[in-house]
C-alpha cells in the first residue's frame, strides 16, 4: 500500500491517473525560484520552449540569456554569471548537457564550485521516437562521478517542480534530470522534499517487507505498479523514491536492506555507473545483500514508441517483476 | 588621451623586471611549469596591476573590484608573481609554486587561493567566463559603478571552438564592458602557431564577429595602456587587444623559442637568467 505519512496520489493505479512532464514542472518551478530570487537566472542553447525556460524567459526576458546552440559556451558563461553571485540555471536535452558540455561543467562549474544549476531534459530511452542518439543513458554516470556535484532525478511533474525551487536555494552545482513525457502524478503538493532525503513511498500493509525496489524518475510509476501486483499476489514489498542520487541516502538506503535483506534498483539509465551502481556501492561497503539491476544492458537505444523501447531494453513493469523473483531466490 | 610619464614607465620597467626574476625563481624551485608565456606576458600584467586595474590588494574580494580572467592558466606565474608584487601575498610565497598543500597550484584554482577569479588550466574556458561575468554585471543594477572585465587568453587557445562560441555571444550581447588581451607570441606546445592551426589575420576574424579590433607591441607600456584606453570608444562592442609579445621576453637567449613553453629553468639556466635581469636596473 501507498506510505500514507506521504500524502502521495491515492488515484495512482486508477487508469485515468493524471499526468504531466517532469519538464513542465521545472518550467513552472523556475518561474517560482525567479520571483522568489532577483539573482535566478536562466540560460538556454536554443530548446527554449522544449525544456520550458520559456516560462521564466517570458517574465523576466532581462534574466534569460539565450546562447544559441552551443553548450559547451553555456555551462562557463553560467560559472561566469555565478562568480558574480547569480544562480545560473542552464537548460538543454541530457545528451547536449551534460553530454556535450562534460569537461566545462568539470573544470569551469564544479572545479570552481559554483552554483550552476544543470538541467538535462529529455533523458532516459523515454524519448522514443528521436532515436538512439537523443537518448541520454548515461547522464547519472557522467555527473555523479564529479566531485561538489549534487544529482536529482524527480519523479514526477510535483516533485521536478518542487525539486527546482529547492536547488535555486543551494549553494551547490547541481544536475536535474527530467523526462519529455507525460507521466503519472505520483505524489501531491502535500508530499514532503528535501534534497538528499530517500522516501519510502510503499509499504506492506502489516510485517516486515521481503524485498526493497530502490527507483528514480519517472521509471519509479513501473516500480509502484510491481509493488501493487506483488502485493496482490502476497509478497511483501518496500519501494524507495531516490529523487536525490547524490549526496546518495546511505542510511536509509542500509535500513532498507537490512529489513529486506533482497534489494531491486530501477532507472531509465544504463546500469553502469546508475543509480543502482550507486545503492551497490554502498550496500557493498555497509551491509552486503543480493542486488538485481533494472536499467539498460551497455546497449544504445533506437526509435520506436517508449513502451516498446522499455520491453525490448528491459526496463518494463515485467522486467522489474522478474528481477524480484530473482533477488528472492538469492536472498539469504 | 592619458598618457604615461616618463617616470611611471620607468617605475613599470623596473617592476616588471622584479617580477620577472621571481617568475623565474619560482619556476626553478617548482621545477616544472611554463616559462614562455609568463615571461612574455609579464609588462601587460605589471601595467595592469600597477596603473589599470580597480583592484584592493588587501581587500582582494572588494565588491566593485575589476575581475581579471586568466584564461591560459599554464602562464600562471606571472599572475601569482604580479600579485604578490601588487601585495596580495608574501613575495616569499611564491617560491611554494607547484608544492604540495600549496594556495599556489600549477594551473589556479580558486578553492585555493580566493584572490584568482577563476581555476584554469584547460584551455578555452576562460572567455566565456569572463563574458559570463560581463553579463552577470550589466544585468545587476547596483553594478552600474561600471567595472570592466578583463580576460587574458593564449592566441594557441584560441583553436578551441568554445572560444568562438564566446566571441560570437559577446558581439551579439555587446558586451562592451569586456576587454581581451591576446597573448600573441606565436608558439604553441607543437611549435609555431600558424604551423599548427594557423590563426591568420585575427583582427579581421574578430571584427568580423562585431569586436572592437587593436593590436599592439605587447611590450611598450604606453602602448597597451593606450589601447585599454581606447577601449572606451568601442561603440558598444566587446574589446580585443591583439598583444604581440615575445615568449621568454627579457631572457635574451630563450626568446622566440617554443622550447621553453611548457619547462622550468634548471639552477645554471635560472642564475644566467638573473645575472641577465641584474643587469638591467
Amino acid at each position: 500500500m501507498l506510505n500514507q505519512i506521504l500524502k502521495l496520489n491515492s488515484k495512482i493505479f486508477n487508469d485515468d491517473v493524471e499526468k504531466n512532464s517532469t519538464r513542465q514542472g521545472f518550467g513552472e518551478g523556475l518561474l517560482q525560484a525567479g520571483i522568489e530570487n532577483d539573482n535566478v537566472v536562466a540560460l538556454c542553447a536554443d530548446l527554449t520552449d522544449s525544456v520550458k525556460v520559456n516560462i521564466f524567459a517570458d517574465k523576466f526576458p532581462n534574466r534569460f540569456i539565450q546562447i544559441g546552440i552551443a553548450e559547451q559556451n553555456m555551462a562557463s558563461v553560467a560559472s561566469g554569471m555565478a562568480a558574480m553571485g547569480k544562480i545560473p540555471f542552464i537548460a538543454s536535452y541530457g545528451i547536449f548537457n551534460p553530454g556535450r558540455n562534460w569537461e566545462q561543467i568539470r573544470t569551469t562549474i564544479c572545479y570552481n564550485n559554483q552554483p550552476v544549476k544543470i538541467i538535462g531534459s529529455h533523458a532516459g530511452l523515454s524519448v522514443g521516437p528521436d532515436g538512439g542518439s537523443h537518448q541520454m543513458l548515461e547522464d547519472i554516470a557522467l555527473t555523479r562521478v564529479i566531485p561538489n556535484m549534487v544529482v536529482i532525478s524527480p519523479c514526477d511533474y510535483i516533485e521536478a517542480k518542487k525539486a527546482t525551487i529547492a536547488i535555486a536555494k543551494t549553494k551547490d552545482p547541481t544536475y536535474m534530470r527530467l523526462s519529455r513525457n507525460d507521466t503519472p502524478v505520483i505524489t501531491t503538493n502535500d508530499t514532503p522534499f528535501v534534497i538528499g532525503k530517500a522516501q519510502i513511498v510503499f509499504v506492506p500493509e502489516v510485517g516486515l517487507a521481503h524485498v526493497g525496489i530502490i527507483a528514480t524518475g519517472p521509471a519509479l510509476y513501473k516500480a509502484l505498479v510491481a509493488a501493487h501486483t506483488l502485493e496482490k499476489k502476497g509478497i511483501k514489498v518496500k519501494v524507495m523514491n531516490l529523487s536525490t542520487i547524490k549526496p546518495l541516502n546511505e542510511n536509509a538506503i542500509i535500513i532498507l536492506a537490512k529489513e529486506t535483506r533482497a534489494i531491486v534498483t530501477v532507472e531509465d539509465h544504463q546500469i553502469v555507473g546508475g543509480m543502482g551502481s550507486a545503492c551497490a556501492e554502498c550496500l557493498a561497503q555497509n551491509h552486503n545483500v543480493p542486488i538485481e539491476f533494472v536499467g539498460v544492458r551497455d546497449q544504445f537505444g533506437q526509435s520506436g514508441t517508449p513502451d516498446e523501447l522499455e520491453k525490448h531494453y528491459g526496463i518494463d513493469t515485467s522486467d522489474i517483476l522478474e528481477k524480484v523473483a530473482k533477488v528472492l531466490k538469492r536472498r539469504v | 588621451m592619458e598618457n604615461l610619464s616618463d617616470s611611471k614607465i620607468q617605475e613599470l620597467e623596473n617592476t616588471a623586471n622584479n617580477i620577472r626574476k621571481s617568475i623565474i625563481e619560482m619556476l626553478n624551485h617548482a621545477g616544472s611549469g611554463h616559462t614562455a608565456g609568463a615571461l612574455g606576458m609579464t609588462d601587460i600584467f605589471t601595467l595592469l596591476y600597477f596603473h589599470t586595474l580597480k583592484h584592493d590588494p588587501k581587500n582582494p574580494l572588494w565588491e566593485k573590484r575589476d575581475r581579471l580572467v586568466l584564461s591560459n592558466g599554464h602562464i600562471c606565474p606571472v599572475l601569482y608573481a604580479t600579485m604578490a608584487h601588487a601585495g596580495y601575498f608574501p613575495v616569499e610565497e611564491l617560491n611554494t609554486l607547484r608544492k604540495f598543500g600549496s594556495r599556489l597550484q600549477g594551473h589556479p584554482h580558486r578553492e585555493f587561493l580566493p584572490f584568482v577569479e577563476t581555476s584554469s588550466g584547460p584551455l578555452g574556458e576562460g572567455l566565456s567566463q569572463a563574458v559570463g561575468m560581463a553579463i552577470a554585471s550589466r544585468i545587476d543594477e547596483k553594478n552600474i559603478v561600471g567595472h570592466k572585465i578583463y580576460c587574458m587568453t593564449g592566441d594557441g587557445e584560441l583553436d578551441e571552438g568554445q572560444i568562438w562560441e564566446a566571441v560570437m555571444l559577446a558581439g551579439k550581447e555587446k558586451l562592451s564592458n569586456l576587454i581581451v588581451i591576446v597573448d600573441r607570441n606565436n608558439i604553441q606546445i607543437d611549435g609555431n602557431t600558424e604551423k599548427v592551426m594557423p590563426l591568420n589575420n585575427l583582427s579581421d576574424k574578430f571584427k568580423s564577429f562585431n569586436w572592437f579590433t587593436q593590436e599592439i607591441n605587447g611590450h611598450d607600456f604606453s602602448e597597451i595602456n593606450n589601447a585599454i584606453y581606447n577601449t572606451k570608444n568601442s561603440n558598444g562592442m566587446p574589446s580585443i587587444i591583439i598583444a604581440n609579445t615575445i615568449p621568454s621576453k627579457g631572457v635574451k637567449e630563450w626568446e622566440g623559442d617554443y622550447h621553453w613553453h611548457g619547462k622550468a629553468p634548471n639552477d645554471k639556466e635560472a642564475e644566467m637568467a638573473q645575472s641577465e635581469l641584474n643587469n638591467k636596473k
